[in-house]
């Protein structure tokens, strides 16, 4: 396998057996302007009043004309209780479909089986923005012959929309689906909250299946996909874990270290000047990026500053800022717990927006190329400010790309939350394991320890040292940290041997993960 | 040396938050060998403290040590350990007598010459927690040159006179008048105790408003996130903050003219007067730097 570097020094190969060419990243901006065609789903005519409802899974994918060789996607909004990605897997395995690619949304701890699949043939290839436990493992020992693809969440849209990813069968779980097929994560006893990956997949999946536990003799009056789109209504008797799928809502944080984290963060963002009335803003869905929201909330409240959205994977606590008018609109792809699905539900500015709305960077304008403040978490961070969200200090696969180098580029002002180390390990680095986010779109890093600002916003720093911020060169950081924990030794990989190729959000390679023992 | 608002309290035996307690924003860490350690774990605390010691940048953050009492098997051993690392302070708790203090002070003399520091480096803060203690507090803060500042400790205090410790602790006020005079008619720092509900803030901030209110310079955090309120409560009124202001340039007006007497507002200040109004300006300052 021939490699090139890419624009931010990382070896990209030039083809991929299975794959086909790889285009290295150039540039967070590259693909600006570029006209794309977009594939389209085939129309199909049925018959009046055709019944759609099916109870056997075996039945719907023989009707859906899945076969060997063809690409299936689920959708993760199901979070870790989604039984229906196995099942459906474990059905084709006994019609003796093999050879698949599988490309979820995401894939959760909800999948370890995916790695038996891998094993046993019913899988070949996998598109995904993330892969933990197990299925990772798996990846990174190289039992898959061809390398997964991560993409980001916007980069997935993109990648449906142009066809590099292109559904055979999507493979919907439908929380509440009516006899037409109409169907809705915000109700039902597995009510998740938004579809927004679903709504992606519907849109372009050659035949789509719904899968429900919750059949509604009554046409659905809340509807997230809508019936022209689903070709098949396959009733089981659950969507999976209901304690896993209804999870509770995130709390804030109590630990000091990312409450520490947290403030300065908050301080960093006031220091920006972007916190004023109009403020536009998402953060993630725990830990020091959640926390912010805390002191965010109090901000605007006591000042009396009203934003104009919020959005990405939503938390209850977002919901909550939403109710007391803090922000006009929240536009929400994914629900983070359960808490949000009400919230959803009463207020017509909590926004059921799908995949390509919130981050495909070559529609014609997506919402978080209308940011203005993202923070985000990371593994570990590099001297050049690179971001690893995906593969842990061992080069394990152990994360997701999410929507992290999506908001990072579209937002004014990106900031990165991190412990400086974990277990004794150090979260800088002289060169990160994996980049999924590329350190030109990275503003600032902030730890417990210091802040670091990204030098081409150096009026960024001075603002914050005006604010009282512990402002650090990141390299000085780096040493500083080091003297506590000591240098790691370099994960030893495989070098002939890729793994995963991370996917920019534009659909170039921005980083090669290779092969390690574990 | 700048205004000691908050001192956090730093379980000996607990690596994690020893790693991190410098980055929290107290002003102080009090790293503790005593009630936050089980008796088992007494000697492996010892040994993180002074490896800690060793290896972290504490930064501007001052460090103090609790050691164990007079009165335990600990006590000794903790000095020798510590001494010779030159925290700042170490925290002698349950003084009861100037006795308490004397006894450590000569241990700790012998200690530094045996290690060839100067004699007196290491400062005491002498914790108050017995009935006894309170009564004795100005004679313990004068029993020795290193005693540095006079710390309640209410929790043991409350228990030795018998009585519970309400949300409005009136139960203490006496006993922190006591302290916070003796404390500064002798100039040293005056240090309250902690506020046992980690989740109250607010009534956290009110009982330090009435310390400080008091007399105190400084209160202890048992969690980081006390420490913002601490600080709050140490932030000056507005108006306070223009006194001060009028008075520090009266004093430097007076002082580059060589004028003995300092005049504001028509009325003549003396030194003590502008000494608070310097501190008052360095709280303000602090709390503005801190967002607070």
């Amino acid at each position: 396998m021939r490699f090139v570097e890419n624009a931010i020094g990382r070896p990209v190969p030039l083809e991929v057996p299975g794959f086909g060419a790889v285009i290295p990243y150039g540039g967070p901006f590259c693909r600006l302007g570029e006209e794309v065609p977009r594939v389209s789903p085939p129309m199909r005519g049925y018959p009046a009043r055709r019944d759609k409802v099916t109870h056997d899974v075996e039945e719907a994918i023989r009707r859906s004309g899945l076969e060997s060789g063809m690409t299936v996607s689920f959708h993760h909004h199901l979070r870790n209780g989604d039984a229906v990605l196995c099942r459906v897997l474990e059905a084709c395995e006994r019609l003796g479909i093999r050879d698949l690619t599988l490309a979820p949304s995401s894939l959760t701890d909800a999948h370890e089986e995916v790695s038996g699949f891998v094993r046993r043939g019913v899988v070949r290839m996998i598109h995904t923005s993330g892969v933990r436990g197990e299925v990772g493992k798996a990846i990174s020992r190289g039992e898959l012959e061809v390398p997964v693809v991560i993409h980001s969440h916007g980069g997935r849209a993109r990648a449906i929309e142009e066809g590099s990813i292109r559904i055979d069968v999507a493979f919907l779980g439908a929380p509440k689906c009516d006899r037409m097929g109409n169907f809705t994560g915000m109700l039902g006893r597995s009510a998740c909250g938004s579809l927004g990956y679903a709504q992606q997949d519907a849109r372009y999946a050659r035949h789509v299946v719904a899968v429900t536990d919750d059949l509604s003799e009554d046409p659905l009056g809340v509807v997230s996909v809508p019936q022209y789109l689903v070709d098949q209504v396959l009733v089981v008797d659950s969507l999976g874990d209901p304690q896993k799928i209804a999870t509770g809502a995130a709390r804030i944080t109590r630990n000091p270290v990312d409450l520490k984290i947290a403030r300065d963060a908050f301080r960093l963002i006031l220091a920006s000047g972007l916190m004023e009335d109009g403020v536009s803003f998402q953060v993630g869905a725990g830990g020091a990026s959640l926390a912010v929201a805390r002191y965010v909330r109090e901000h605007m409240s006591a000042k009396g500053i009203r934003g104009s959205f919020g959005c990405g994977g939503v938390t209850g606590y977002m919901a909550q800022m939403l109710e007391e008018g803090l922000f006009r609109v929240l536009y929400d792809v994914q629900s983070f717990d359960a808490s949000v699905t009400g919230s959803m539900l009463r207020n017509r500015n909590h926004v059921e927006i799908d995949q390509s709305w919130y981050a495909n960077p070559l529609n014609r304008g997506c919402v978080v190329n209308h940011l203005d403040v993202v923070v985000l978490a990371a593994l570990e961070v590099d001297v050049d400010f690179n971001v690893n969200v995906l593969t842990g200090h061992d080069g394990v696969l152990r994360g997701a790309s999410g929507g992290h180098c999506d908001t990072a580029a579209g937002s004014k002002l990106s900031v990165v939350v991190l412990p400086s180390f974990r277990g004794g390990v150090p979260s800088i680095r002289e060169r990160v394991g994996c980049v999924v986010t590329p350190g030109e779109t990275v503003d600032a890093i902030v730890t417990e320890r210091g802040v670091c600002v990204n030098p081409r916003c150096g009026e960024l720093a001075e603002s914050a040292r005006r604010m009282g911020l512990c402002v650090k060169d990141i390299r000085e950081l780096k040493e500083e940290v080091e003297r506590l924990t000591g240098v790691p030794r370099e994960v030893e990989e495989d070098r002939s041997r890729v793994v995963a190729l991370v996917e920019y959000r534009d659909g170039s390679v921005i980083d090669t993960v290779f092969r390690v023992d574990c | 040396m700048r205004p000691v608002r908050s001192m956090l309290y730093v379980p000996g035996n607990s690596p994690g938050m020893l790693q991190h307690c410098a980055t929290f924003g107290a002003d102080s860490v009090l790293l503790d060998l005593e009630d936050a350690v089980a008796l088992s774990e007494k000697d492996a605390a010892r040994d993180l403290v002074c490896e800690m010691l060793k290896v972290l940048d504490f930064g501007s953050v001052v460090v103090t040590v609790r050691v164990n009492g007079a009165d335990t098997e600990f006590f000794q051993e903790d000095l020798r350990a510590v001494v010779p690392l030159r925290p700042h302070a170490v925290r002698i708790p349950k003084c009861s007598s100037p006795e308490d203090v004397i006894l450590a002070d000569r241990l700790m003399g012998r200690i530094e010459e045996e290690h060839g520091l100067p004699v007196g480096s290491v400062r005491i803060h002498a914790m108050l927690e017995t009935a006894r203690g309170v009564v004795n507090a100005l004679e313990i803060g004068r029993s020795s040159p290193r005693v540095e500042a006079l710390t309640l400790g209410g929790q043991d205090l409350t228990a030795d006179m018998g009585v519970s410790k309400t949300r409005e602790s009136w139960e203490l006020f006496v006993a922190r008048s006591q302290v916070a005079l003796a404390a500064r008619s002798l100039g040293l720092q005056a240090l309250d105790t902690v506020w046992a509900d980690v989740d109250d803030h607010q009534g956290l901030y009110e009982e330090a408003r009435r310390v400080v209110g008091l007399g105190f310079t400084g209160k202890a955090a048992i969690h980081p996130s006390q420490i913002e309120w601490i600080h709050r409560a140490f932030v000056p009124e507005l108006s306070e903050v223009e006194r001060a202001r009028r008075i520090v340039d009266a004093a430097c007006r007076a002082h580059a003219e060589g004028k003995g007497v300092v005049s504001v507002d028509g009325r003549m200040v003396d030194a003590p007067v502008v000494r608070r109004a310097e501190n008052t300006l360095r709280l303000w300052e602090m709390g503005e730097v801190e967002g607070l």
